[in-house]
């Protein structure tokens, strides 16, 4: 009987969420789940509890005691602390009693008895949470005459971040994401009590990728960054929120200006991509917006120097050019840094004009066809049971990227299996981290699929390929194949591709990928030889970028007429004929694809530098004057006619995209054909192979016009193993010839044991001797000799 | 001191007929007590040997039935702290607490220095009771001569096969690993010194779990107990549980030691019965203090460490039983007794309290951090006689900000003022910032008048009678 009353009654009430627990703040009955803090339920429900220490990306520490709140126990009343205290089925919590304010009023006046009362002066002054709390749950006033601790103030603990103890308030925000979420614990609390400061560590600074995060998450002003200091109040401050396009990750931002000038970028915590995590490169490059090097009018190239022209006669000249130009001799590069509008309509020009060559990469990603395996988002590799990386360093190209998979490791979420050329940043964090030498990594893979225990744990659960271009001396075929090889194992796998241009995604989907295999390479290699007529550079500088240095200069060279729409005058503008000015991140709208294919907004927030348009504007106009006229005056043209022309990419795209979290469009790709990994003449023994990979600041064009930034690039060198040190026989740090039948170059030489013997790593695009001297296109691996002088 | 009521108890040569157990000090009279050679001339080890030949979970249940109250502080029964383990969780670890360093305190240097294969029979009667594989023995930085002894001693004690593998021939094994502090108070409590074991910064971990015996040593099942505790083992497992409970009550059975300083004839370390002496057994009685010196009054005494609320000579017949001295406003505690006479400066000695625990603070959380230093610094100002009238009130509200709710504090019949019991509510972490305020609590409330001597009052002039 029984059993049947039970079953009416299942019947009738819909089935409750058995992690789902009920309790009662403040009189008021609020859904929460199991394991959820009481501090986290509450802001759930609306219920402000203050707070300095909780982060709800960090984990809970309790140190700041100004959650406390009253919670019903068996014996009367408890006061506890609402951020480490777990709700419970039937828990009844109040917020509002007179005990709760005395606890929150007394906390908010400790808190304040050491606090410097320099507001007016503090760059925090009008956004502190400790201002703002002070005045909605301190007393008013103190009570403290005694003298305020003093300390040296401020003090840089990084090129980029300044410490000012005396607004300190310990409450372990800072120090637990350098230790929890960036992974760089060089910041710690050193004394004790009342001493208790947070500090460097001898001769260490503060040199995380990641240092700007503890600036916006400090809840009071004492981790300043030096870009921001002084430069605006608060409530000067107007801001938008956008997305960052400096890498593919597409972490959420808020653009913030003042004066029509750009100030400040912020996190913003978007939950499937950064939780609300910038990396330094992304917070701090808003500089080279501001930077005087802008371009601000057209330019033509008058004997060597460049003269300033308008736009209606740079766009005829280039007009009539194209138009006398041979059928098929015009190519376009880049357009990756741009947005999802810009690369589409200067797909659809290409189109109309009939443009085979173009590609928006510059042989240094993977070819397009990686967007036709099943996909997987950043989500999905952090929930993964297994997670193959065939990556760059993420921390050094995707840092964000390296911090979710970072904290899913950690949290021992997934198992990471590792196959690169030496240690990454998530070398540590792996599961399986086996060393492959460049052009190798088929046989590693195939190696490793062939061990049981690797084997059981594929077969434990989802796999996710994280792929990228991780060495740029080595053909992107090998990454591929390597990739070919994990699907041919695990046919359910799915990838991450980790290509690391802005809007990269977004161009090659939206129609400047490449076609019939017209790639970067053989574009420029045509160029070189004299088939290309009319070469558009849509912000790409091969010159700097393409691992080919002599490929870059001929091809550049090689070209009868070269347009560069670019927003600096970078190294191949240079030798433009004509150069246009294009506006710059924050001076546009338009949406953009971060590498999962989800689909965000980017926005204006100040006006264009001097003249500069839109990339798509320049398309329009010049379709107009071609006779290609697409009648596209104003964004929401554009948006329209790509809701009309490209499958998946509906009109509800771009209106989901000004939402937070965005949306993952899927984009039919070109079909993908089998790589086969070329076979590898053994490596001399006396050579070294060479792993050309990036560091996060290099000679990028925003890094080096951002004064915050140019000076943390580490500068050129050659990277072995102590004991292939000690067999070159130079001192660490003395400059070695590294040769091979292309060229040579001079570098210094240093050593580390994360690197294994026979590989030399270089850093790509650093200042300092150009190792791309050496590297050519052709060659599927590149092997140096390095000689001491 | 009351009479002996168990009548003779098993003890050492030299000790005196009808003078009171000693289940702990019993080798204190010898000149060589820290040797191995007079420990097995003592029935050293024979507990052990006991245990060993009985079936762990009996000598489990044999200290639970004694009932061997924790004497760090707290009070929690051993036996049924090391019931908290998880089941089927390896390797689980013993933590002894040789941190001691509440002011006044001074009773487990003693036992470690005096006795050190005491100590590690009992460390390895209670890893054999508990399943525990291995034990961490944490003893204070600044005790140099006990850090020595223990270190000989256990030297001896691995080389005479008491320590090690397959101890007497049994299948029980056990490391024992010799850790020295850094010198840091807040070490005494459990998580911290968890965490200054594992090589971090000595803070105290943040609770849930409040008990480190389901995640305490390296992520482990972890049992921490005081040195005093594991001490009563050999004669435990010697005599049994029935031996033992019938000295002291039944709440409080055994003795304990207590360590008395200040202000008495002969001050030291006493081992008294639990639950039956009182404290002016121990502070006048003739085989303890012998009075106070000089022929003074008794002013106000500090019953159970640093930082426990202060006793009057109201409070002198209450015995040592927790039960008791909870109820009346204070905490056995560590069993320090500090005595002050009638010479003594009242708001000094609140300040060399305070001083001390502000001084010790961690500094992780802020009614600690802060109110102790402010409360160091008011009390400072008082002292120095640059304290107004209103600073005394204001040491009431930062000990609100630390301890909401009314803190505990004896009863005063020449006050009138009535006892409020023990424990106090905190918003700190750990006990650190309550202990802050204790002492200025204790003598702002029953000796208000010295402090009133000492400041000056500050008439303010009332806002409307300003000209506006």
């Amino acid at each position: 009987m029984t059993t049947i009353d039970t079953n009416t009654e299942a019947a009738e009430m819909p089935e409750r969420d058995p992690n789902a627990v009920s309790i009662t703040i403040n009189g008021r009955t609020v859904e929460a789940q199991k394991g959820d803090l009481i501090i986290a339920a509450a802001d759930a429900a609306d219920e402000f509890i203050p707070r300095f220490c909780y982060h709800p990306r960090m984990s809970p520490v309790g140190m700041c005691r100004q959650c406390l709140v009253e919670v019903e126990g068996p014996r009367g009343p408890m006061m506890v602390v609402s951020c480490m205290t777990p709700v419970a089925e039937g828990q009844i919590v109040r917020t509002d009693t007179p005990q709760v304010k005395r606890a929150q009023e007394g906390m908010i006046e400790l808190l304040l008895a050491n606090h410097p009362l320099d507001c007016p002066v503090c760059d925090k002054g009008g956004e502190c949470p400790l201002q703002d709390q002070a005045f909605s749950h301190g007393a008013g006033e103190s009570r403290f005459v005694e003298e305020k601790r003093h300390y040296e103030k401020p003090i840089a603990i990084s090129e980029l971040v300044f410490l000012d103890r005396e607004r300190c308030i310990l409450c372990d925000r800072c120090t637990r994401f350098a230790d929890e979420v960036a992974g760089d614990p060089l910041i710690s609390f050193t004394q004790r009590g009342n001493n208790t400061q947070v500090m460097t560590f001898p001769d260490e600074p503060f040199a995380s990728y990641f240092s700007g995060n503890v600036v916006q998450i400090c809840p009071v002003g004492a981790l300043t960054a030096q870009p921001y200091r002084f430069k605006a109040r608060p409530w000067d401050l107007e801001q938008r929120e956008s997305t960052c396009t400096t890498c593919s990750v597409g972490c959420r931002t808020v653009v913030q200006s003042s004066r029509d000038e750009l100030l400040r970028y912020q996190g913003v915590d978007s939950d499937p991509v950064n939780w609300g995590w910038l990396c330094d490169r992304g917070r701090f490059n808003f500089q080279s917006v501001n930077s005087e090097d802008r371009l601000e009018s057209p330019q033509v190239k008058s004997g060597d120097s460049f003269e300033t022209t308008s736009w209606s006669a740079a766009l005829d000249t280039i007009s009539r050019t194209i138009r006398h130009a041979t059928p098929g001799s015009v190519a376009i590069l880049g357009g990756a840094r741009g947005t999802n509008e810009d690369a589409f309509m200067w797909a659809q020009l290409a189109d109309a004009m009939g443009v085979t060559m173009r590609d928006a990469q510059l042989d240094d990603g993977l070819p397009a066809s990686i967007f036709n395996y099943s996909q997987a988002t950043i989500d999905a590799a952090c929930k993964a049971a297994t997670v193959i990386l065939l990556a760059p360093d993420l921390k050094e190209e995707l840092p964000v990227l390296h911090i979710r998979l970072r904290d899913a490791a950690e949290k021992k979420k997934i198992r990471i299996i590792e196959i690169s050329a030496c240690e990454t940043g998530l070398t540590k964090h792996a599961w399986r981290s086996v060393r492959a030498e460049s052009g190798t990594s088929v046989t590693a893979v195939q190696q490793l699929m062939a061990d049981p225990v690797v084997a059981a744990q594929i077969a434990s659960g989802s796999v996710v390929v994280v792929a990228g271009r991780a060495n740029l001396a080595e053909g992107a075929e090998h990454t591929m194949a390597a990739v070919d090889a994990v699907i041919a194992a695990v046919p359910t796998a799915s990838v991450l591709p980790a290509l690391r241009r802005g809007n990269v995604r977004g161009a090659l989907t939206l129609g400047l990928a490449p076609q019939n295999g017209n790639d970067a390479v053989s574009i420029l290699e045509a160029s070189a030889n004299g088939h290309v007529e009319c070469l558009i550079l849509l912000g790409a500088d091969p010159m700097n970028d393409v691992a080919d240095a002599d490929l870059a200069r001929r091809g550049i060279a090689g070209a009868r007429f070269v347009v560069a729409i670019d927003t600096f005058l970078t190294q191949s503008a240079a030798h433009a004929d004509i150069v246009l000015p294009a506006s710059a991140y924050g001076e546009k709208d338009g949406t953009t694809m971060n590498l999962e294919g989800r689909v965000t907004n980017v926005v204006q927030k100040i006006t264009p530098r001097g003249t500069s348009r839109a990339d798509w504007m320049i398309a329009a106009e010049l379709g107009f004057l071609l006779g290609h006229d697409t009648d596209v005056t104003t964004l929401a043209d554009v948006q329209k006619l790509m809701a009309k022309k490209v499958a998946g990419f509906g009109t509800t795209t771009t209106a989901v995209a000004v939402k937070r979290d965005g949306v993952v469009v899927s984009i039919p790709t070109p079909t993908r054909t089998a790589f086969a990994a070329p076979t590898i003449a053994a490596r001399n023994s006396y050579e070294f192979r060479v792993d050309v990979s990036r560091k996060l600041y290099d000679r990028a064009v925003g890094t080096i016009t951002s004064p915050a930034l140019v000076n943390l690039a580490p500068g050129a060198s050659v990277t072995i193993h102590p004991l292939d040190l000690e067999r070159v026989g130079a001192a660490e740090g003395a400059n070695v010839r590294v040769s091979n039948n292309h060229s040579s170059i001079v570098l210094p030489v240093r050593s580390n044991e994360k690197v294994p013997r026979g590989t030399a790593v270089v850093p790509f695009n650093q200042p300092g001797a150009d190792i791309r001297e050496l590297v050519r296109h052709g060659d599927s691996v590149v092997d140096v000799r390095i000689e001491s002088m | 001191m009351t009479s002996n009521p168990g009548g003779t108890w098993p003890h050492a040569p030299g000790f005196i007929e009808g003078d009171r157990p000693r289940i702990v000090t019993s080798r204190f009279e010898y000149e060589d007590s820290y040797t191995l050679q007079r420990y097995l001339a003592t029935d050293g080890y024979s507990g052990l040997r006991a245990a060993l030949g009985r079936p762990a979970t009996e000598v489990h249940d044999e200290v639970k039935n004694a009932t061997v109250l924790g004497r760090g502080g707290a009070g929690f029964p051993a036996g049924n702290k090391w019931g908290l383990t998880p089941q089927g969780v390896w390797p689980r670890y013993l933590v002894v607490n040789g941190d001691e360093s509440e002011p006044g305190t001074y009773k487990d240097r003693l036992l470690m220095e005096r006795d050190p294969h005491q100590l590690i029979e009992g460390c390895l009667i209670a890893c054999y009771a508990a399943g525990l594989s291995q034990c961490f023995l944490y003893v204070r930085g600044e005790m140099a001569l006990a850090q020595e002894r223990i270190a000989t001693a256990l030297n001896e004690a691995y080389a005479a096969g008491y320590v090690g593998k397959n101890i007497l021939g049994s299948k029980f094994s056990v490391d024992i690993v010799l850790h020295w502090g850094a010198g840091a108070y807040v070490v005494g409590e459990e998580t911290a010194l968890i965490e200054s074991l594992e090589g971090n910064r000595g803070m105290p971990r943040l609770k849930p779990p409040y008990f480190p015996a389901a995640i305490g040593l390296y992520g482990q099942p972890t049992i921490v107990n005081n040195v005093e505790t594991l001490a009563n083992l050999p004669w435990l497992l010697r005599n049994g549980a029935e031996a033992y409970t019938a000295i002291g009550t039944a709440t409080s059975p055994g003795t304990r030691m207590v360590a008395v300083s200040g202000h008495v004839k002969r001050p030291g370390v006493y081992e008294i019965i639990n639950g039956i002496t009182t404290f002016r057994d121990l502070l006048y009685g003739e085989e303890f203090c012998q009075g106070i010196r000089n022929g003074n009054e008794l002013k106000a005494f500090v019953p159970g460490g640093g930082s426990a609320p202060w006793f009057t000579p109201d409070q002198l017949d209450l015995p040592f039983e927790a039960s008791q001295v909870g109820p009346a406003g204070s905490m056995l505690g560590s069993g320090a007794i500090m005595v002050m006479d009638s010479t003594t400066d009242i708001p000094r000695a609140a300040l060399t309290l305070t001083r001390f625990y502000a001084h010790e603070s961690c500094g992780k959380c802020t009614p600690c951090r802060e109110g102790g230093t402010w409360l160091e610094r008011i009390l400072s100002r008082v002292v120095d006689g640059k304290g107004t009238d209103a600073d005394l009130d204001q040491m009431f509200e930062v000990g609100e900000s630390i301890c909401p709710g009314a803190f505990p504090h004896a009863s005063n019949e020449k006050l009138g003022i009535t006892a409020v019991p023990f424990p106090y509510r905190m918003n700190t972490i750990c006990f650190v910032g309550p202990s802050a305020y204790a002492p200025v609590h204790s003598a702002l409330t029953l000796f208000r008048e010295e402090f009133e001597a000492r400041v000056t009052k500050r008439t303010l002039i009332p806002v409307t009678a300003v000209a506006q």
